[in-house]
């Protein structure tokens, strides 16, 4: 299991299409995505999850990658977080 | 017996004229009940079974959506219809739907039950979250639950809507508005919303009468009653007697005859008979909008009101976005002028970052906002001069009451303009400038305004509001919403002769622009531009190029001299069927 800590930096923050393009980005792993919010921890690959996550800009969130591609849908993510969902 | 003469009087309810038209036919009560769902117990063997209804449900739900979808596309363009995109992948949510399956089979409970609960741990932490867009994530859900349980029940969506209906419902969303349009229709008739709502628009592009804000129709109405609603008077009439009939079935006739003779005048320039040119154009919220308002014959875009693409957002839209809208806008009116008015957020208006005010009417709205953030201010006015490279774009700055605030507002466009130069974009470098007039304040200052800008453009219904001090909304005073107050006439006259002074040309785009009946006072005061909804432009064009400007004259320099509203609109209605004896309106 690995476990990354990301910033969300787009200034939306992960609205609708963010929260689909992160699902579908983790849907093509074999690994499990948790994402961890504040208290509140939610499947990775549902979107109903990632959008009741209401990350705004600037939130931080603990995504834990489980499944024998870990390393690689953790590094797809993470890069998809960071490039802010190629949003402005 | 006191239940027969209910049902069977004639009696009517007043609201607001939403789409014109006239139509008769039985009620379509829509209410949007909450399915009650319980929890039923099923046997291991059933397992299999209930999973199965649940997959179909969700087939059937994932094309009724599809469906939806195309056609909100279609009319409402693909920024409205992302409603239901998001709708629908929430339905074909794998993890979602793979909870709930494995629950039926392990708790051993019924597919509605399943789904509701599942869902509603969701919606609980959307409906916590303080984010107003949340909640609306949350109607969402809700929405995307009662069409999968309706479908579970394998019940139609209106299997009570046989033939054409009359709607009427407590409120229409646009979803609503959509399903509905492709039924047989006669005309939507809500308790709540406003001649702006979203589905009143619609409505009104779909050629469908409506009548809303009619309170309590909802509970006074049954489906299967008989009913008439009258879209001109803003009326709904329930069992209408064979008198009422025939005398709506006039009406509808000498409307009807109006429209064919109106059919031609589109082409023709709005000029009064002593050929004095008013430039005509139209109120619009939604690009989609300008295709009927060019077939209407409006002469340009007089106020597309911006904030409208605020409406369930998050956040406010970046300037590319903006840029991307405003120049399609632009583009489709060429060589006729746009004018865009900047976000007028705040008041009963949307604000994707807006908090509770006490009284927000007299708060933090429009160019108030936009000068306590620049920065939202400055995306939006690179966004608008993006779009003006072909030299017919308008500003227009809302809710001004000083004139250093128009002097802040300049400086922050000229700010935009310089930011531009350096990124190398191209932009009209004497774009024209205006304030909107509906202060009071401003209305008194009109012509030390007009001396900083290009043009003034009159908002009548907050300027009637403001100046009388009566909430429209409010039905106890009603009555004292008087836009022809002879108060309001006489600042009417005020603004553009200070306009005018300053050479500075003044238009009017509230809602008494597209009132037949202020027509010739309008022009008679020297209006130079009139801004409409519409629908309503062949009949005030029609008026405009039945009057002369001499005549006009005459007619707004009576007008100042009464002293009631009343004599003020009896001695307009007398003018009107004196000059334009075909005009349908019970003015």
């Amino acid at each position: 299991m690995i476990e990354r800590t990301v910033t969300i930096c787009n200034k939306a923050g992960m609205h609708t299409r963010p929260a689909a393009v992160l699902v579908k980005t983790a849907a093509k792993f074999k690994a499990e995505l948790t994402i961890k919010k504040d208290a509140f921890e939610i499947n990775g690959k549902s979107i109903i999850g990632v959008m009741t996550l209401a990350a705004e800009k600037g939130s931080s969130l603990i995504l834990k990658f489980d499944g024998p591609d870990e390393e690689s849908a953790a590094a797809a993510v993470v890069e998809l977080i960071e490039r802010g969902f190629d949003e402005e | 017996m006191d239940d027969t003469t209910h049902t069977t009087d004639e009696f009517v309810i007043k609201g607001i004229a939403a789409a014109p038209g006239i139509a008769m036919g039985p009620a379509y009560l829509y209410t949007k009940q909450v399915p009650r769902v319980e929890r039923k117990p099923i046997s291991p063997d059933e397992v299999e079974a209930e999973i199965e209804r649940l997959n179909a449900a969700n087939t059937r739900s994932e094309k009724e959506l599809r469906k939806v979808l195309a056609f909100a596309e279609q009319k409402l363009g693909s920024d409205s219809a992302k409603i239901f995109e998001a709708q629908i992948m929430i339905l074909t949510d794998a993890i979602l739907m793979g909870t709930i399956k494995k629950r039926i089979a392990a708790e051993l409970i019924n597919a509605e039950f399943a789904v509701t609960d599942e869902v509603n741990k969701y919606r609980q932490m959307m409906l916590a979250s303080p984010e107003e867009y949340m909640h609306e994530r949350a109607r969402d859900v809700d929405d995307v639950v009662n069409r999968i349980i309706r479908n579970i029940r394998d019940q139609k969506l209106f299997s009570k809507l046989e033939g054409a209906s009359i709607i009427v419902s407590e409120t229409l969303a646009p979803a609503d508005t959509v399903i509905f349009s492709r039924n047989q229709i006669l005309g939507y008739a809500t308790d709540l919303g406003g001649v702006t709502s979203h589905a009143a628009l619609l409505s009104r592009s779909l050629k469908i009468p409506a009548v809303v804000g009619l309170h309590s129709a909802t509970k006074q109405i049954k489906t299967g009653d008989f009913l008439a609603i009258d879209g001109y008077a803003g009326a709904l009439i329930i069992n209408p007697g064979a008198d009422t009939l025939k005398i709506l079935q006039a009406r509808a006739e000498r409307f009807l005859a109006f429209e064919q003779q109106l059919a031609g005048i589109a082409a023709l320039p709005a000029d009064t008979l002593d050929k004095k040119h008013i430039e005509l154009s139209s109120n619009i919220e939604f690009a989609e909008e300008i295709v009927f308002a060019q077939l209407q014959g409006s002469e340009g875009v007089g106020l597309f009101r911006t904030e409208m693409q605020l409406i369930g957002r998050a956040a406010y839209p970046s300037e590319d976005e903006q840029a991307a809208l405003y120049a399609g806008v632009a583009e489709a009116a060429f060589p006729h002028p746009v004018l865009f008015r900047t976000f007028d957020v705040g008041g009963d208006k949307i604000a994707p970052d807006g908090q509770h005010e006490e009284n927000p009417f007299l708060g933090w709205r429009g160019i108030r906002v936009m000068l306590d953030r620049t920065d939202i201010f400055l995306d939006q006015l690179r966004a608008i001069l993006r779009a003006s490279t072909r030299h017919n774009v308008r500003v227009m700055f809302p809710m001004v009451s000083t004139v250093t605030e128009v002097q802040r507002a300049k400086a922050l466009l000229k700010q935009a303009m310089e930011e531009l130069k350096r990124r190398g974009i191209k932009y009209d470098t004497r774009i024209r400038v205006g304030v909107m007039i509906e202060v009071p304040a401003a209305a008194v200052m009109a012509e030390q305004l007009a001396a900083e800008v290009h043009f003034l453009s009159i908002g009548t219904n907050d300027l009637v509001q403001y100046l009388m001090a009566v909430d429209r909304g409010n039905d106890a005073i009603a009555p004292l919403f008087q836009p022809f107050h002879p108060a309001v006439v006489r600042t009417l006259r005020h603004i553009v002769e200070a306009g005018h002074r300053k050479n500075v040309w003044v238009g009017v785009c509230g809602e008494m622009a597209g009132d037949p009946l202020a027509t010739v006072f309008l022009v008679g005061i020297g209006v130079d531009e009139l801004s409409v909804i519409p629908p309503v432009l062949p009949e005030i064009k029609k008026i405009i190029r039945s009057i002369k400007l001499k005549d006009a004259k005459r007619v707004a320099d009576k007008v100042c001299a009464l002293h009631t509203e009343h004599e003020i609109r009896a001695f307009l209605s007398s003018i009107i069927k004196n000059k334009v004896p075909e005009i349908p309106f019970d003015l």
